[in-house]
């Protein structure tokens, strides 16, 4: 079943206007799929990501469904999805070192938070302490402190604790970025585990990292100014890409498995457009160095070969 | 943890003997002669006592002996608990008025810093969570707490003591009536310090009541709110959390603004001639007591220290990060 | 700035708690100058209610209340802006070294810090100003300046601290400019949103210090001030008099001053602060 999204739209109010962040995805994340998410910082990836699991006050649902395992998402509705966090759509979030609360001891904030959403701690613990185990943390860490543990440790209990319902989907959101690089791989790879092992279903990978999401996506999505630019299988991606943006993504890497961390790409000349009054047409059309005169007029995402889809006017 | 209050002992230590420093040195490096401005000055309506007075204090200020040894019987006097005799109530010992007038400035002080700051938390943590409330009390804070006390003091004491009749004005208790432990005379030591005790508890409740609105707020957008927001957590576990975590800046804060809190008991206190350590400040003052106003100044000194020991060992019971000792505290 | 201008412009609070400020500013400077009387001379008839004459009345010993009200406020201006600024360069030089420099320096000046923080600076004011015996305004400021700096130095200290590791530090560094020139162009600009926030709440400590001292008759002997004239009011018995206009305009002026800088330091915040700006 997986994840079908439809045509979401979903805008930042500003004082000055709407930022419309993300402008229009249609895409699907079959059972068992680890989709890869790229583009660059501000390109909607993390605003899509977010969208999925929980609207902040400043976002806008414009337009647009999302279906999980054949039900809809009540997006705009926080108490009426809260049924679905956790249990069917979970997050580990960027900011995992600073997500547990710093004066609780873990075993108790965990006990509180399954308690509060209506599953027993006593049941669930065995299983915790078991999943603890295969990331290497002895339970006594439930009775430590967050400030007690070190960084990887406490992303461990992170990817732990958001998977312990076995959600359907799994946000995985720049999980790597503030970790060493052995720790990149131990962290990538126990991703991919606890997929093997059915703790998920499937899992939306959010990275700017694109050779590290390379080593454990199934799948890859390339996103650019609010939009899609390409879905195809990740060895589709790297090797064949046919949108000039993934291209020029993929050319600036020195070579694949060496990372990058630039936020704003060295390789390609210019900056993308502001989303606040995006132009029309392709969002690409200035910094693409194949523009002509039909991308003046917008691409439709549609898929090229099996299982490949495409925004370009070039690529079709 | 040791450690932690190792240094908190030690920054104590060396700031009570900074005060104590400063109020051996002022009088001595002061230009003129104290001595004869505090005697020609403090009416004395006695002139017998005169005589004793100036070979008492001359002796005090020992201005024959060098100035090392002089620093030295002023800390050794000070450790047996004397610290010299009034003017304005000769032959008192200044102790024994300060220990007279104490009861009352805590009588004041402790009821009204506790009750404000847990009632000004409640609130605040309410207004967070309610637009209408915040809409009341936000404005409603900024005024409490930009109004000097004494004024609201001047205006309680006028519109409820003088105009309304409700309650006295002036004095801890009614002159007819001595000090015991009897109803009468605590109900109307209870209707004196209503007043006083009201001033005090609105000033202070305003600022907590602002503080803690606005650090639930920042703790709501804290990760671990978010992320329990994105796990589905209901508010109500989110918000007990963020009330918890913003306790332990309000408990900082507590500490921070002792000082300030004491100078508005001193003021709201001469308010209502209420006769506690600010009755004798004022007193001490237009008599020119130094004495007495230096020991006034030793017992705030102390008592702030002792407090801001008790806040530490609070906020020991209640971070745990301050017990792994990973993390400093207050300091 | 240009935003942040915008912003501001545009804020409720800012422009609300400016307009407060500036309204009583232009009173205290203005009102004085249509009257060839002092504020403490007696001009009118004893304990008068306000009438179209005495706009706030007068004292029982018929001095004008507006007019000691208009140059109090003046004494109140001066005192904040003159004790919080020196406050604020106090509070900023002490963190900013100590952060800057850190190792023994940083020792020492946090324990000097600390020291000051829990020492309760009314009651050192008060010894202080009753053996020197304060004779003006700014020396009054003064003393207040020099006991309300440790908050600021502590708070600047640490994100001094968190500033110096930054990578436009490091390069200023390696560049083989000296430490002052660091601070002065590199870490106090990045701070300069956080300082102006700073200075208003120390403009309003200032302020609520130099009333409390004026109550207690340790105000400067040769001006009036809005402190000075509650202490007058209360020691001449006002209060059984029912000469409410004597003590009502100047705890209500340096309320509404103290209470307007608070609500401006909010809404300024919200300017600078986006993540606080967009809801």
């Amino acid at each position: 079943m997986g994840l079908r999204v439809e045509n979401l739209r979903v805008y930042y109010r500003t004082m000055r206007g709407d930022v419309k962040a993300l402008d229009g995805a249609t895409f699907e994340v079959a059972d068992g799929e680890i989709m890869g998410l790229a583009g660059e910082s501000g390109c909607g990836k993390s605003t899509l990501s977010k969208s999925l699991i929980r609207l902040d006050s400043r976002m806008k649902l414009v337009a647009g469904s999302v279906e999980l395992d054949g039900k809809m998402l009540p997006l705009t509705d926080h108490e009426a999805m809260n049924k679905y966090r956790f249990a069917e759509v979970s997050l580990i979030p960027q900011y995992a070192m600073s997500a547990l609360n710093p004066t609780r001891k873990i075993g108790k904030m965990i006990a509180e938070l399954v308690r509060s959403r209506g599953f027993s701690y006593r049941v669930l613990l065995p299983e915790l302490e078991r999943r603890l185990a295969l990331v290497g943390l002895s339970p006594d860490v439930l009775n430590n402190y967050p400030i007690e543990l070190s960084g990887g440790m406490k992303q461990r209990t992170v990817m732990v604790l958001s998977t312990l319902l076995d959600p359907s989907l799994l946000i995985a959101d720049e999980v790597t970025s503030a970790l060493d690089v052995s720790t990149q791989r131990a962290v990538a790879e126990t991703l991919v585990q606890f997929r093997d092992r059915g703790f998920v279903k499937s899992m939306i990978v959010v990275t700017h990292d694109l050779s590290l999401v390379y080593q454990i996506a199934d799948t890859i999505m390339v996103m650019y100014a609010g939009k899609l630019a390409e879905k195809a299988p990740a060895d589709k991606v790297v090797k064949e890409p046919r949108h000039p943006y993934t291209r020029l993504l993929i050319s600036s890497l020195p070579e694949v498995g060496v990372r990058y961390a630039e936020r704003r790409l060295v390789g390609i000349p210019g900056r993308p457009p502001g989303l606040l009054d995006p132009p029309s047409g392709c969002r690409f059309r200035d910094r693409c160095p194949l523009a002509f005169d039909k991308c003046a007029e917008e691409p439709p995402f549609v898929e090229v070969e099996r299982g490949h889809e495409v925004a370009c006017w070039k690529a079709m | 943890m040791h450690r932690y209050f190792g240094r908190k002992s030690l920054i104590y230590l060396l700031t009570f003997i900074v005060a104590v420093t400063l109020n051996w040195l002022i009088p001595r490096f002061m230009p003129g002669d104290p001595v004869l401005r505090m005697l020609t000055r403090s009416s004395v309506s006695n002139p017998e006592s005169l005589a004793p007075m100036r070979e008492y204090y001359e002796n005090v200020f020992g201005l024959d002996v060098p100035l090392w040894q002089q620093y030295l019987n002023y800390w050794s006097e000070l450790l047996q608990g004397n610290m010299g005799i009034s003017v304005w109530l000769f032959p008192a010992p200044v102790t024994g008025v300060i220990l007279k007038a104490v009861p009352y400035t805590l009588a004041l002080l402790i009821p009204s810093i506790l009750l404000s700051w847990v009632a000004g938390n409640k609130v605040g943590a309410l207004a967070a969570r309610r637009k209408w409330l915040d809409n009341t009390v936000l404005p409603l804070g900024y005024v409490l707490t930009a109004t000097p006390y004494m004024w609201l003091g001047i205006l309680l004491a006028w519109s409820l003591g003088i105009v309304m009749g409700i309650f006295p004005i002036a004095g801890g208790y009614s002159f007819a009536l001595r000090p015991s432990f009897t109803v009468g005379f605590i109900a109307n030591a209870f209707t004196h310090w209503f007043l006083p005790f009201l001033s005090l508890f609105l000033v202070a409740f305003g600022g907590w009541a602002i503080g803690m609105r606005n650090l639930i707020i920042y703790e709501l957008e804290a990760d671990y709110a978010n992320y329990l927001e994105a796990l589905g957590t209901p508010r109500k576990l989110i918000r007990r959390y963020a009330f918890r975590n913003a306790m332990l800046p309000q408990l900082t804060g507590l500490a921070l603004q002792l000082g300030v809190l004491v100078a508005g008991a001193l003021v709201t206190e001469i308010v209502f001639a209420y006769p506690g350590l600010g009755y004798l400040i004022l007193q001490a003052i237009q008599n020119q007591d130094f004495f007495l106003l230096q020991g006034v100044f030793l017992f705030i000194v102390i008592g702030v220290l002792l407090a801001n020991f008790i806040i530490d060992i609070i906020y020991v019971l209640v971070d745990p990060r301050t017990r792994t000792g990973l993390q400093g505290g207050t300091a | 700035m240009r935003t942040e201008l915008y912003f501001a412009f545009r804020n409720r609070k800012v422009v609300g708690g400016f307009a407060v400020i500036l309204a009583f500013l232009l009173l205290g400077l203005i009102a004085p100058l249509f009257t060839d009387h002092g504020p403490n001379d007696y001009v009118g008839p004893p304990a008068a209610p306000p009438s179209g004459e005495y706009w706030f009345g007068t004292t029982t010993f018929g001095q004008d209340i507006f007019l000691q009200f208009a140059n109090g406020l003046r004494s109140t201006f001066l005192v904040g802006l003159l004790g919080g600024g020196i406050a604020a360069i106090v509070g900023m030089t002490i963190g900013f070294v100590a952060g800057y420099r850190g190792g023994i320096v940083d020792e020492a000046l946090n324990m000097l810090t600390n020291i000051v923080l829990v020492l309760p600076a009314l009651a050192v004011l008060i010894i202080l100003h009753t053996y020197i015996g304060i004779k003006s305004v700014p020396a009054q400021a003064l003393f207040i300046g020099l006991f309300s700096w440790p908050w600021v130095a502590r708070a600047v200290r640490a994100q001094t601290l968190s500033l110096r590791s930054r990578e436009f530090v490091d390069l200023a560094r390696l560049s083989g400019l000296r430490p002052l020139t660091i601070i002065r162009r590199e870490i106090a600009p990045n701070m300069s949103s956080y300082l102006l926030l700073t200075f208003i709440l120390l403009f309003g400590g200032s302020v609520l210090f130099a009333a409390t001292l004026d109550f207690i008759g340790l105000g400067p002997t040769e001006s009036i001030s809005l402190g000075l004239m509650m202490n007058n009011a209360v020691q001449w018995s006002a209060l059984h008099l029912g000469l409410w206009w004597w003590f009502v305009p100047p705890g209500l002026g340096i309320t509404a001053i103290v209470g307007a800088l608070y609500v401006m330091n909010v809404g300024l915040d919200e300017v600078f602060n986006p993540k606080l700006r967009e809801m």
